[in-house]
Parts: C-alpha cells; sequence; structure tokens
C-alpha cells in the first residue's frame, strides 16, 4: 500500500510586524477550507495557529510556520529566533504573560496564548532555549 | 467575556436596528446570530468564543478582524462610536466579516441585546 498522502506548506512570519500579524494563519485556514476539512477542526487549527503566530510577531525577530496535512492530522508547527522562554511550566499558565503594555494595548498577552493552543491541539509540544528561540508542535486530529 | 445563549436569534440586521448601527461593510445581514460576546481582550475571544457569535468590542484593529475570521464569528459591532481606519474595514471585506458601528457603550448595547434576545 502507498504511504498516505502528505500536503506540506511553509510560512515566514516577521517579528514585530503587527501589520500583517495573522496573516499567516488565514492562509492556513483558507487552505484548509478548499481542502474541506471538517470546519470545527478547521476552527480549531485556525485559533492555535493564530495564537502560535501572534507569539512569533510579538516576541521574536522571526519565525517559520508550517502547516502538514494528512489522512489522520493537521500538523502546525512554529519555531522562531528570539528570547526563548525561560521556565516553561510557567509560561503554560494561564494569566503568566510577560507581555509589554503595548502588546496589552492590542488585546494580547493575558497569559492565555499558550494554553489555549494546548486546549485547542490533540497533541502539543513545545520546546525552548533561552537566547535562541522557540519551537512548537501541534496536532488536531482528523475523523474522530 | 459573558458568552450567553439565548432562547431566540436576531438577524444581524435586526442588531442593526436595535442599536442604531451604521455598516461599515456587510452586504448580507441575514445571518442568524444565537450568541453575543463583549470583548476588548482579543485572548478572551480566541479563548472563549463559540463559531458563529457575534462581538461587541471597542477595539478596531486589524487583529480583531483576524480574531473574527479564526474563530468564525458571524460578524463583529464596535461600540462607543469607534470608527474603523480604511486597512480595518477592508480586511473585514476582504475575510468576509460583517463590521458595524454603534454610538452606544458595550455595556448599553450588550444589555439591548440581551433583553431583545433572551426575551426579559
Amino acid at each position: 500500500m502507498d504511504p498516505p498522502e502528505e500536503l506540506e506548506s511553509i510560512y515566514l512570519v516577521a517579528g514585530r510586524d503587527f501589520a500583517n500579524a495573522g496573516r499567516v494563519s488565514t492562509a492556513i485556514m483558507d487552505a484548509l477550507k478548499r481542502l474541506g476539512v471538517d470546519p470545527e477542526l478547521v476552527r480549531r487549527v485556525a485559533i492555535a495557529s493564530y495564537e502560535a503566530e501572534m507569539n512569533i510577531v510579538m516576541y521574536a525577530l522571526r519565525g517559520r510556520m508550517s502547516l502538514r496535512i494528512n489522512p489522520s492530522a493537521v500538523i502546525i508547527e512554529a519555531e522562531d529566533e528570539g528570547p526563548g522562554i525561560e521556565d516553561i511550566d510557567l509560561a503554560m499558565q494561564e494569566g503568566y504573560s510577560t507581555a509589554t503594555p503595548e502588546i496589552q494595548e492590542m488585546g494580547f498577552g493575558a497569559g492565555m496564548g499558550l494554553p489555549n493552543i494546548k486546549k485547542n491541539a490533540d497533541e502539543f509540544r513545545i520546546t525552548s532555549e533561552v537566547a535562541k528561540g522557540t519551537r512548537l508542535f501541534i496536532r488536531v486530529n482528523q475523523g474522530a | 467575556m459573558p458568552i450567553l445563549a439565548y432562547q431566540k436569534a436576531v438577524s444581524l440586521a435586526q442588531v442593526r436596528d436595535l442599536l442604531g448601527a451604521e455598516v461599515f461593510c456587510g452586504e448580507d445581514l441575514s445571518a442568524q446570530v444565537g450568541q453575543v460576546g463583549a470583548a476588548d481582550l482579543m485572548s478572551d475571544v480566541l479563548a472563549l468564543s463559540k463559531p458563529g457569535m457575534l462581538l461587541l468590542t471597542g477595539l478596531a484593529s486589524t487583529q480583531m478582524i483576524r480574531t473574527a475570521a479564526v474563530s468564525g464569528l458571524c460578524g463583529v459591532v464596535l461600540v462607543r462610536g469607534r470608527k474603523p481606519d480604511e486597512s480595518v474595514v477592508a480586511l473585514a471585506r476582504e475575510r468576509k466579516i460583517p463590521l458595524l458601528g454603534t454610538p452606544l457603550t458595550m455595556f448599553e448595547a450588550a444589555g439591548l441585546l440581551y433583553m431583545t434576545i433572551a426575551g426579559r
């Protein structure tokens, strides 16, 4: 039997580029809709992806996001060059944030992004190295 | 952010009339509103909203429209007379998110919708 078909797209995200923040996630959302992925699953992926994208824009210098789609799952990976996260357990706590007032004025930085990514994912992994960057792995299963 | 599930749905056109709202974009206001949320914190919308919800907000930014798009909201009402920039309206049009504006405050707009939809 042939291996399952897998599609992959790569997107670049610029740090501090607030005018374009969210563009990658809406592109991902449109791609999934075009492929006829279940709308509730599209929504979970889009929200998780948007939170990840905003984190790159708000905190990192630059980043890269990838979207992979196969018959069993949609997988988003986000990788950035930036300050990294010193204490991941603390960053995963709802309400903990290192956001600046500028970020908060835009309606973000409430310390809810990472927990919300986890909530929308079937599998979530985060690794980080201080002064280097952060990597996220987000998997949402298809066909429950 | 309060999320209210109502007994009665109203159309976006009825919401416009009820709130004396102007329409910045959205040709088709026939979508039925079953839930309304009020928030300025986009993180709350991303974490707590339900698909098809109507958002009342004072935040007239492109991030707000992106948030509405990824959350699958049926529309947005800007409160207390906030006017969106052309870039915000253009994005709302592109993402097909009806964008309305009311002179009422968040409290007044939410109260009116609650009384109407909850049938008090």
